[in-house]
């Protein structure tokens, strides 16, 4: 239990994307706030299906919003 | 703490004092003199069907009371749905929950077994009833907390 393997960098994109809100962000995935925080905490890993909404949402690859295992943040 | 959260521990209270006070309602009127199996029957037959009744009122108003205090104190409307994070919690809740029914339904049924007084058997399904409330939901408040 607690943090999991897969890691994402939801936090960082969200204000990349005009300082979107948790609930702005929920609402366009389809989660409740609290699955947001979550994921936030690295305390969940999504399904697929809510990685791809993921995806859709900031116009990105998958493996640029998640990743696996240890993640170095490039400088 | 989130909605969630907050949910579970209401539900770990009302569980606790719906069962308490009502076991302690009816312990209060509990026949002094011996009563014979019919009766014995009756009463705790009796006994499990208005403690389910009361069980579901309560909690439907007690829902209702902690809906309208986390309005009015967080200004935050509740989630409206389950989402697969709520969906993946509530299977593993169930599960803990059901798990320890079980358990006690076994240990009720070995009483029998064991030719104990038939109230024991009762007695132990009530507990096991309880234990698997209080169960479900502290799974779900470990799982919102801790993560999945």
């Amino acid at each position: 239990m607690g943090k999991t393997l897969v890691g994402n960098h939801i936090r960082k994109l969200r204000f990349n994307h005009n300082e979107m809100t948790q609930q702005q962000l929920a609402d366009k995935v389809g989660v409740t706030r609290q699955t947001i925080v979550a994921l936030e905490k690295g305390n969940y890993s999504p399904s697929l299906e809510l990685a791809f909404r993921f995806a859709q949402v900031f116009e990105l690859p998958l493996e640029e919003i998640f990743y696996y295992g240890k993640h170095i943040e490039s400088p | 703490m989130t909605y969630q959260e907050k949910k579970s521990i209401v539900s770990i209270v009302a569980a606790i004092l719906i069962t308490g006070l009502y076991s302690a309602f009816k312990y209060a009127h509990y026949p002094a003199e011996e009563l014979d199996a019919e009766a014995l029957y009756h009463y705790w037959g009796a006994f499990v069907l208005v403690l389910l009744l009361v069980s579901i009122l309560a909690h439907i108003v007690i829902s209702i009371v902690f809906n309208i205090v986390f309005r009015v104190t967080t200004r935050e409307k509740e989630p409206g749905f389950a989402d697969e994070l709520d969906k993946l919690i509530e299977l593993k809740s169930n599960r803990n929950g059901f798990f320890v029914f079980i358990l006690g339904f076994l240990l009720a049924m070995v009483s029998l077994v064991l030719n104990k007084p038939i109230s024991n058997m009762f007695i132990i399904l009530i507990t096991a009833g309880f234990l698997s409330d209080i169960t479900g939901s502290a799974t779900k408040l470990y799982h919102y907390r801790k993560g999945v």
